[in-house]
């Protein structure tokens, strides 16, 4: 008699293994998500439906689940990691075969802070969503941020703090682009557990992200309208 | 006052006395500190409700619990004092307090407050890839980081959460070397450099003189 929890990838339908590829995201299983990726590619998908119909799709699911509670941070790294590993493949095809892209941004954690587990999550949904990411990594001073801003020429700058003490450092970054005159150039989302809206408004923000897939919707939101001004 | 014990303390807190004319209303990691400096000192005026220490997790829940707590006791007491710092609530804390009319303690965090807030503050830049861990973090290291993170379901993401920490600082506030001892082993566990720093009760001991006078 047969194993009857042995899945084999390979002789699922493609309606079949998209749903399982869902269960292997939220169960956070690498190695049966890049052999899906793998599948699907061989089956002549295309790259772009690869990553939308099954990664980003489960990455939905778990975002979800995320914020109604059922799922906690550790599973969603395990995603996350799971999702890496897809995406990893799917990169270099994207780039060849001329995926939609959203738009560009640049992101980093703030001056005096090294946390980036919320950073590393948004910038991978953001790639999901066809956006092309920066990441400057953590403890990013207003000189790093403008370099990058000047040499990456993004539509977006993201910036990410954990800290009470490092999240005013967001002020300093805003105040400098405005100073500088570039401010109205670039759409400003920030995020972090402990920002709100308040703050958000207070700092001279765009957006406050709480989460990455809110971060995702946000930052399209945003460059419909800067599409829908730049053609008005 | 019995000496609670550390589940009850992160689980459910500590209820007050319901006697005295100052109410503090406290952290739960911050229960064994508060009621030594009250025993130490004979300040017999003061009571304290303790929040569960598990609040810490859950920093957005914060704001709310101090204001519930606040609107119960506050026709009990001539007054009241919150002795949580902003603790990852953004400013809202203190915000909330400021609504109430009510005072709270000095500093974004406790680590910040049992070293002093103006020394902490001089390593701010210096030290930011440091873990602070107190003496009740430490007593409760499996309650507080390893389980809630999942490092005992996946201990693969270790380095996911901490790899760019160096060093865990344990932050004295006793002289105990069980606790040292157990301090050095969290760092082990989390692949950090280990540093014992004493602090005592730093601006607790002096916020909660100033308002016993």
């Amino acid at each position: 008699m047969a194993d009857d929890d042995e899945i084999i990838l390979s002789e699922l339908s493609d309606d079949e293994l998209v749903l399982q590829m869902h269960d292997d995201l939220y169960d956070g299983l690498k190695e049966e998500i890049e052999e899906g990726v793998n599948i699907l590619i061989a089956r002549k998908w295309t790259p772009y439906d690869v990553l939308t119909k099954a990664l980003v799709a489960g990455m939905t699911i778990v975002g979800a689940d995320f914020r109604d509670g059922i799922l906690f941070v550790p599973e969603v790294l395990l995603a996350a990691n799971a999702m890496k590993g897809g995406m990893a493949i799917l990169k270099p095809l994207l780039i060849a075969t001329g995926a939609p892209r959203m738009g560009k941004m640049v992101i980093g954690t703030v001056k005096g802070d090294i946390h980036d587990i919320g950073k590393n999550l948004v910038g991978m949904m953001m790639e999901g969503a066809g956006f092309e990411v920066k990441d400057l990594g953590i403890n990013n001073s207003v000189e790093k941020y403008l370099e990058a801003m000047e040499a990456e020429k993004p539509d977006i700058l993201g910036m990410s703090a954990l800290l009470t003490t490092t999240m005013p450092y967001m002020k300093v970054v805003i105040d400098t682009m405005k100073e500088k005159g570039m401010r109205e150039d670039y759409i400003v989302l920030v995020g972090g557990a402990p920002l709100n809206e308040e703050f958000s408004k207070a700092i001279g923000a765009d957006a406050y992200c709480r989460d990455a897939a809110v971060a995702v919707e946000t930052a399209k939101a945003y460059m419909l309208r800067k599409h829908n001004r730049a053609t008005a | 006052m019995d000496q609670p014990n550390d589940i009850d303390l992160t689980e459910t807190g500590l209820a007050p006395r319901q006697s005295g004319s100052v109410l503090l209303i406290a952290c739960g990691a911050l229960a064994h500190e508060v009621l030594a400096l009250i025993k130490a000192n004979d300040w017999q005026h003061m009571d304290v409700q303790c929040l569960p220490a598990k609040l810490h997790l859950y920093p957005e829940k914060i704001t709310a619990e101090v204001e519930r707590t606040v609107q119960e006791h506050r026709a009990q007491y001539q007054s009241l004092f919150v002795l949580y710092a902003d603790c990852g609530t953004g400013g809202l804390l203190q915000a909330k307090c400021a609504e109430l009319g009510v005072e709270m303690i000095e500093g974004p965090h406790c680590y910040s407050f049992f070293e002093g807030n103006a020394t902490f503050a001089t390593h701010l830049d210096t030290e930011i890839s440091a873990f602070y861990l107190t003496d009740f973090l430490v007593r409760q290291f499996d309650a507080f980081v390893w389980k809630p993170m999942g490092l005992d379901r996946y201990p693969q993401l270790r380095d996911t959460y901490f790899g760019n920490y160096t060093k865990l600082v344990y932050q004295a506030q006793t002289n105990d070397p069980a606790l040292n001892a157990k301090a050095a082993d969290c760092a082990n566990r989390l692949g950090l450099a280990y540093e014992r720093r004493f602090t005592g009760y730093g601006d607790l001991a002096t916020t909660m003189e100033r308002i016993a006078q």
